[in-house]
């Protein structure tokens, strides 16, 4: 058998743009996997893994978080109770994750980088993902010291630090701050925070049908498919709405229902 | 000398042996650039040839693959660490220090393990951004990109079984806040809505029965805990994310290879 090494010119199909996988592809993969195994030895060999003290269940240290890559969900539990952020949420996102490719029907933009075409997949997908994971997970590994409370890096964690706890559900709000005291009775409240959370899911419906008849896209992606589009979407800015009810007017809950342990 | 060099590698390069391991010879010809990946059970996951779009760093970032590669590294470095770990709560800890002060090279194997852990979670997460912004789960990736789903839910679950094994203080409480989630599952967690209700019908969702203690193994986070998650750790998730990842691999390639401009 020749064992001869002459060197092969470049093989391009011209009408595929085609190249043979050896060597080009493990070429390329190879290198890849070299340098970052590099990188990783390096970065093993100037930063230890974490060893604390042992395991001691009588003793919680402040704060107790959970690792980096849930810091995005523990932080929506500042604003949601665990059901919704450590539930439903994370299976909200994982089932909304994997219909995308049923509700985009756009075929413009597969395979190759476009935000033109695409602007509202795009857009959605980076508030979702670079605003509320990304950014969220920085705010909890950075941002966040004992009792929850906000830390710039620099500064020390001070234990005793108390920021004053003075959240009010919404009924209360309403109570104290327009006099609807019908609100204060548990039921009519519970009712009232449920019509408000109907009402703002039907704004996805109330823009369906408003618009149906002239929008061509409308029709094409069908009430299903919007349907899911709309409520997923909706889903995703309760969070910032809700963040924002809690910064300007210390919202706890929008609807309480202790009936059934459910607060929203 | 070199003549007899010459002779020797002919001879090793003939003999049944040889030719029974090595298909084919080693010049490079177009025939023998395919033969070398079709002929190998791994580097066949590879199309034999494959469009320079598909190459370009630029586009894929390599983030699938490095998410893969990071994976391998976890496997062997985690295979070494099973020789010196215990999952029992008595011995977990001790055997942690034993690892990183008595074992030859048990601090790198250990660090190298944690970090290509926490490298596999970044990349799993850039790899699926990029193929976000590339359109790739388009038709005909619509299903690839679910297997995707999966196996990026498989990767934090693998990351976060793992995370309590060292059995510090570090590890317990941070799977403890985790793992509380559970308990507040609507109707199948004894603190999550409905569970009253659930409780008083059929006698589940009661904090010895219920979504938590499904998971930690017992209301709180304790040694049995440990013993759960060391299997799911080192078994169950490793098998499953490897067939869905074969999974993913073949749909690749019978999706058309990497997308790209029509
Ligand atoms: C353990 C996790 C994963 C591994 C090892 C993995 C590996 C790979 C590899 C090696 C490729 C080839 C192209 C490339 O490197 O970019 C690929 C492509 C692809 N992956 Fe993944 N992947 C994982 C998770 C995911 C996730 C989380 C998603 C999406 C949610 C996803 C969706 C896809 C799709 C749709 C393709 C085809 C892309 C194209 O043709 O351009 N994968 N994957």
């Amino acid at each position: 058998m020749a064992t001869d090494s002459k060197q092969l010119p470049e093989v391009i199909d011209p009408k595929t743009d085609k190249v043979h996988s050896w060597p080009h592809l493990v070429r390329a993969e190879f290198l890849c996997a070299l340098l970052s195994l590099i990188g990783l030895m390096v970065w093993s060999l100037i930063l230890d893994a974490p060893l604390e003290s042992a395991a001691d269940p009588t003793k919680t240290p402040n704060p107790a978080k959970a690792p980096w890559y849930f810091l995005g969900l523990q932080e929506i539990l500042v604003y949601f109770d665990p059901w919704m952020a450590g539930v439903v949420l994370p299976s909200l996102i994982i089932v909304g994750l994997m219909v995308i490719p049923y509700i985009d029907i756009n075929p413009n933009g597969n395979g190759y980088y476009t935000w033109k075409e695409r602007r509202f997949a795009v857009s959605m997908f980076c508030i979702g993902f670079l605003i509320l994971w990304v950014l969220l997970i920085i705010v909890g590994v950075f941002f966040r010291g004992p009792g929850w409370n906000f830390f710039a890096p620099w500064q020390p964690w001070d234990t005793h630090k108390v920021v004053a706890l003075t959240n009010i559900n919404l009924n209360m709000f309403l109570v104290e701050n327009f006099g609807l005291e019908f609100l204060r009775d548990p039921i009519i409240a519970a009712i009232f925070g449920l019509g408000l959370i109907g009402a703002y899911y039907s704004i996805g419906a109330f823009y369906y049908m408003v618009k149906v008849k002239s929008s061509k896209l409308l029709q094409d992606l069908g009430v299903v498919r919007y349907g899911i589009t709309a409520f997923l979407a909706l889903t995703m800015f309760a969070l910032p709405i809700k963040m924002l009810l809690r910064w300007f007017f210390n919202i706890k809950y929008i609807v309480t229902l202790p009936w059934i342990n459910m607060n929203i | 000398m070199k003549e007899k060099l010459r002779a020797l590698q002919e001879t090793i390069v003939q003999s049944d042996v040889w030719k029974s391991i090595f298909r084919h010879g080693y010049a490079d010809t177009p025939r023998n650039r395919i033969l070398m990946v079709a002929s190998n059970v791994f580097l066949h996951l590879h199309p034999s040839k494959l469009r320079r779009h598909g190459l370009t760093l630029r586009y894929t970032w390599c983030a699938g693959g490095l998410t893969f590669f990071f994976f391998l590294v976890t496997v062997v470095t985690g295979i070494l660490l099973m020789f010196y770990y215990r999952p029992v709560a008595e011995y977990a800890y001790n055997d942690m220090k034993y690892l990183q002060f008595d074992i030859p090279f048990g601090m790198i194997t250990r660090n190298m393990h944690r970090w290509a852990a926490h490298a596999m979670v970044i990349m799993v997460m850039l790899h699926m951004f990029r193929v976000f912004m590339t359109g790739s789960y388009k038709p005909p990736r619509e299903f690839n990109w679910i297997v995707g789903v999966l196996l990026l839910t498989l990767t934090l679950l693998l990351s976060f079984t793992g995370y309590l094994l060292p059995w510090d203080q570090l590890s317990i409480w941070a799977v403890t806040v985790g793992a509380n989630m559970g308990k507040a599952t609507p109707g199948l967690g004894s603190q999550g809505p409905f569970s009253e209700q659930i409780a008083a019908w059929f006698g589940i969702a009661t904090p010895r029965y219920d979504a938590g203690s499904l998971l930690t193994a017992g209301t709180v986070v304790a040694a049995p805990t440990l013993l759960r998650f060391y299997v799911l750790h080192c078994i169950f998730i490793p098998v499953v994310a490897s067939l869905l990842m074969i999974v993913h691999f073949w749909r690749v390639r019978k999706d058309g290879g990497i997308s790209g401009p029509m």
